[in-house]
């Protein structure tokens, strides 16, 4: 008898805690900048997060030590989504009445995640930044107006990675073989018709081997490769699957320096594991590693330096994902004071304004060395029929302890590319029902 | 012909990769009925673990031990706090601990050894062994190799275990009924934490050798879902049906990860590839069909 | 005292058959029914009804899909996520390629597409029992997502395989805002819930008690195997397709195929085991529990450990959480293997008794 009603009691007290907190949910936030953070620290890919989260993080730090915004501080809050969609969406619809005010770009770092909240965050009049990720057809701002797949996308690096190629081999890849292997998700297949549409170009033969969820044994796929005897390899992994890929062409005497991989495959977290495996693989990449670009430097004298750092393990500073945090908080920063400009300095933004920094945005290399960011991304210079802005990556190369650069920014093929998504946008507005805005009436009305 | 057999020796040698996984499921069902879906979390707790002790500079005999002492302690620990609470409940609720007890791990393993990816160094590369590549141009592995040296010992001594040690016998008697093992005495609690323990320490080894393939990370708890169409195909209870199982599944995984996809391409438009993921539990599903309890289970008879 | 059903007297087979033969539950539903109708949409804030309301309600009806399955029929399926799929690719598939297809058909169809699915997919239990079977589901669970992934006829040629659905408009009016969304799940999941717990008191459920109980003992009376086990799949998938549809039509409005993950298949069976197994209010409790759980840890947490000046980092915090919820499975297993629902069975019978006990 006992024992049944301390049950109960238990039950009750729990289900009652539950629901006294989903309740006291989200309070109002004062009049700071308001940037929503749906991060992910745990699951498989917690330790990417961690690190790009880290470097956001410290980087807003940084700009509220350094008196702000023009003055606005910034505020945040961090959700843990897992990587998860629902989850994700979740954490949105929980920070929403907070950023509704002053919406900084939201940042998910998971390309599920934004697809689900593309018309969301439209509806909701929130911009939704996706660096490097996401539905990157959003690249067409006129059926998008309020995702920004910023600095490039999928498709670009792609063509980027061909165009980096193609001038290795003297100006053409006609008769080269080039496996593509990927992980078979939404994410793996994106850069697919682009690299149809470039080796129908280039005249190379593009051979695409797909690795199942999530990876962690590729030993069919590179007896395969080692059959097709490839001149290049070209890898869009993620997590395990990338540091599986260089032991097991390590296993099939597949050289390392003959395989490229996107961004996402080209971080310290996918080449250490991977030991001597790694030495000599190359991947595409839109920031820069190292500390000794001066706005790092700057981070770690002043917000480690006060002890305010966001990562308990500075050893992550400087690495690719914490610099491509500080590089996305960087571009939103700025898209923030881009609508300052024009909507009044010294006042945090509504999500529209944001928005329309971020449609508006002009990151020179002037500004950029002003920010003693020189290098670390390329120059982005976007408009409302190109919300990518730039395009451009860099091929670096592992050298068994760090990541050294190869080339200079190299720009895909525009020309080839853009025309992609247009029509998969077009197609897409017509799906849903929306009517596109006229970019070339409101370049001219301004 | 020579890339068929390339095929079929990386796939029997990456099958005993999943039976080492498969062992620890068959140990804790064989002694508890308790099909256990942590063991997965386990592998990552042990390597994390050793990864984890490196780190602090332990050298790596050291950093096993410690490993191992770990997984005791936690074989203890969840037999005392979870187990033996749940004693005669139906096999689905023990089932649905050991998800919960995986989640426990998963948050619990990287906040006492960290969640960064680390690479693992047990002083075998993976490398092709250069007498068969130059003699047959067949890629056969030398990390492969040892693995499945390594397999094949730790099999031969749980078999030595199970059938010529008293403790041996006792796990025997309480898989085969628990009542009566307790009623002649045998202390079933005792037994449990021991088998958990063993099941530690099979999750250590696979945890090494996974770690030094893959690199220590959270993705070793997935090496659970290589090993659970093994573990049908070999039934439940039978170590030997893990290592025939395992081999059965490596090598047919890659057989038709190689050769399937290309008749599917000339069926459908498309790219078939990538059908590792279900292959096995589809086979091992064809399989069950013709046997239902496995290739080595025991037969099971309903009574009314 | 107030729950007592002394001098409540049936004198009709109709009365003695009714769902709810007690007049104080009556009253307690109609009661809960006013709240989610009128009281709720009345004061819920938008956070309540898109994250929490409507995932709920869509989780308690797959939940209920394999409770048929699960508690009732006694097959255990861990391919719960991959039958939601099937619903909401099929749901998707109707509305965008046939012209004027009405969503509710659409629906019905997604949900008789799933079911179809799922006969095919419950043809080894015929042979297979218990975790055999369990495993075998699996195969179900990548099967259908690979095929999802594979085939860009499934996701209208989407070069990425994800969908974007069009909104949901009845009869000409557009369930556009939070709340009108909410209102349509809850009166779909109500409707399904009543007809499943009808379904459960039938013939045909008491049939699916008895292959759970023992199914040779059941062949031996007369029940046939093959058509009862099959038949449960097939209702079984029959909700979860068609809370798959809703899920992609009335929550996330874009998916992908990688979304209906084994995670999700195994959060599914979380709620129908912490809910109560073979109990159709256990889908409800279940699933609210196991949706709410990990917010409100979310919310407590960082507050908890800034309060006390713990010197956690987010990531610690976010191990915890895990940790804190792997744990409180364990927990209500051991102390409650029945689940919430008993919890309120035995509420119930105190609640006959009090306040005098003896």
């Amino acid at each position: 008898m006992f024992k049944k009603s301390r049950q109960f009691a238990i039950a009750v007290a729990a289900s009652a805690a539950c629901l006294a907190g989903a309740f006291s949910a989200p309070a109002q936030a004062a009049d700071d900048q308001y940037f929503m953070l749906p991060d992910y620290r745990v699951g498989p890919y917690g330790a990417n997060g961690q690190a790009f989260y880290g470097g956001f993080i410290d980087y807003l730090t940084y700009v509220n030590m350094k008196g702000g915004i023009d003055g606005v501080p910034v505020a945040w809050d961090e959700c843990e989504t897992e990587y998860n969609n629902a989850k994700g969406v979740e954490c949105y619809e929980r920070l929403k009445s907070k950023a509704k005010n002053f919406a900084a770009p939201i940042h998910t770092m998971s390309t599920g995640i934004s697809y689900a909240l593309v018309d969301k965050t439209a509806a909701d009049k929130m911009p939704l930044a996706m660096m490097g990720y996401g539905l990157t057809m959003a690249v067409d701002g006129s059926v998008f107006p309020y995702a920004f797949p910023l600095v490039t996308t999928y498709q670009m690096q792609a063509s980027a990675i061909i165009k980096f190629l193609k001038d290795k081999n003297g100006g053409s890849l006609a008769g080269k073989k080039i496996v593509f292997l990927y992980h078979d998700s939404a994410y793996g297949k994106e850069p697919i018709i682009a690299l149809e549409a470039e080796s129908r170009l280039n005249k190379f033969e593009l051979v695409q081997i797909p690795v199942a969820h999530p990876g962690n044994e590729q030993g069919a796929q590179w007896q395969r490769i080692r059959q097709e005897k490839p001149d290049y390899v070209i890898m869009w992994g993620w997590g395990v699957m990338n540091m599986t890929a260089l032991k097991t062409a390590q296993k099939m005497g597949f050289p390392r320096d003959k395989m490229i991989g996107s961004w996402w495959a080209g971080s310290e977290e996918d080449v250490i594991p991977a030991g001597d495996a790694a030495k000599g693989y190359m991947s595409a990449t839109w920031n820069v590693s190292g500390t000794n670009v001066p706005l790092i430097a700057d981070i770690e004298k002043t917000v480690y330096g006060a002890g305010k750092g966001n990562l308990s393990d500075k050893s992550k500073l400087g690495t690719i994902l914490y610099n491509r945090g500080v590089s996305a908080a960087v571009l939103s920063v700025e898209a923030i004071r881009t609508a300052q400009a024009k909507y009044g300095k010294g006042k945090a933004m509504t999500g529209e304004q944001v928005r329309w920094g971020l449609e508006n945005l002009n990151l020179t290399d002037a500004r950029l060395k002003t920010l003693g960011a020189t290098g670390l991304l390329p120059e982005v210079k976007t408009s409302c029929d190109n919300h990518e802005g730039s395009g451009k990556v860099k091929i670096q190369q592992w050298d068994g302890a760090k990541w050294v650069l190869v080339s200079d920014w190299i720009e895909g093929n525009k020309a080839l590319i853009h025309p992609l998504f247009q029509a998969d946008a077009k197609k897409y507005a017509k799906e849903k029902g929306i009517t596109p805005r006229d970019c070339a009436a409101e370049a001219k009305k301004k | 012909m020579s890339f068929f057999f390339e095929v079929l020796i990386g796939g029997l040698l990456a099958g005993i990769m999943y039976s080492l996984v498969a062992l620890g499921f068959v140990l804790i069902y064989k002694a508890s009925g308790v099909l256990n879906f942590a063991q997965g979390a386990m592998v990552y707790f042990a390597a994390l673990a050793v990864v984890g002790f490196m780190d602090k500079g332990a050298p790596l005999w050291l950093a096993l031990i410690l490993g191992f002492v770990v997984m005791t302690l936690f074989g203890i620990a969840t037999e005392k706090f979870v187990l033996r609470k749940m004693v005669n409940q139906p096999p689905i609720a023990l089932f649905m601990a050991t998800i919960g007890l995986s989640f426990f791990i998963e948050g619990l393993a990287p906040m006492l050894f960290g969640n960064d990816v680390r690479p693992l160094d047990i002083g075998l590369v993976d490398e092709p062994i250069p007498a068969i590549l130059d003699a047959f141009n067949i890629v056969v592995s030398r990390f492969d190799l040892a693995a499945a040296g390594i397999a094949a010992l730790l099999v031969a001594v749980l078999a030595l275990f199970f059938q010529y040690t008293r403790v041996g016998r006792a796990l025997r008697a309480v898989a085969d009924d628990h009542q009566a093992a307790l009623s002649i005495g045998i202390p079933l609690q005792h037994i449990w934490a021991l088998v958990w323990t063993v099941a530690g320490f099979v999750a250590l080894v696979s945890g090494m050798l996974w770690g030094a393939r893959n690199g220590v990370q959270f993705a070793l708890t997935f090496t659970a879902l290589k090993a659970l169409p093994v573990l049908i195909l070999g039934g439940f209870t039978s170590v030997p049906g893990a290592i025939v199982g395992g081999l059965i599944i490596g090598a047919s995984e890659k057989l038709a990860e190689i050769y399937i996809p290309p008749v599917m391409q000339s069926m459908f438009e498309g790219n078939f590839g990538g059908i590792e993921g279900w292959f096995p539990y589809v086979m091992a599903l064809l399989f069950l069909l013709v046997r239902p309890e496995g290739l080595f289970g025991e037969k099971h008879i309903d009574r009314v | 005292m107030f729950y007592r059903e002394t001098g409540q007297f049936k004198t009709t087979y109709a009365a003695d058959q009714q769902i709810f033969p007690i007049r104080q539950d009556r009253i307690g539903i109609l009661l809960l029914l006013a709240v989610a109708f009128v009281g709720i949409p009345l004061f819920a804030s938008e956070y309540w009804f898109t994250a929490i309301l409507v995932p709920f309600l869509i989780f308690a009806l797959a939940a209920l899909g394999l409770n048929i399955l699960t508690g009732y029929a006694g097959q255990l399926s861990l391919g719960s996520a991959a039958f939601m799929a099937v619903g909401a690719y099929a749901a998707y598939n109707f509305q965008v390629r046939v012209e004027g297809m009405p969503v509710l058909v659409s629906f019905l169809l997604a949900g008789l597409t799933s079911a179809a699915v799922g006969i095919l997919f419950g043809l080894p239990s015929l042979r297979i029992k218990g975790f055999y079977l369990a495993v075998a589901t699996l195969a179900a669970q990548f099967f259908i997502v690979w095929c999802l992934t594979k085939f860009p006829y499934l996701s209208n040629d989407s070069s990425s395989g994800v969908i974007s659905v069009p909104g949901v408009t009845i009869l000409g009016f557009a369930f556009d805002t939070p709340r009108s969304n909410y209102l349509l799940v809850l009166s779909l999941v109500l409707l399904l819930a009543l007809a499943a717990k009808n379904l459960v008191r039938s013939s045909t459920g008491r049939a699916w008690m008895a292959v759970r109980d023992m199914d040779v003992a059941a062949e031996v009376i007369g029940i046939r195997l093959m058509h009862t086990k099959l038949l449960a799949f097939a209702v079984s998938s029959f909700y979860c397709g068609v809370a798959g549809a809703l899920y992609a039509f009335c929550y996330l409005g874009s998916v992908e195929p990688d979304g209906f993950s084994l995670d999700m298949s195994f959060k599914i069976l979380f709620m129908i085991i912490v809910g109560g197994v073979g109990s159709i209010l256990g889908s409800f409790l279940g699933a609210a529990f196991i949706l709410l759980l990990p917010i409100f840890l979310d919310i407590s947490l960082p507050a908890v450990a800034s309060l006390l000046h713990l010197p956690f980092d987010n990531a610690t915090v976010s191990h915890i959480q895990l940790m804190v919820f792997g744990a409180l499975i364990m927990f209500f297993l051991v102390v409650e293997p029945h689940g919430l629902a008993r919890l309120w069975q035995i509420a119930k019978e105190k609640l006959r008794l009090w306040p005098f006990p003896h």
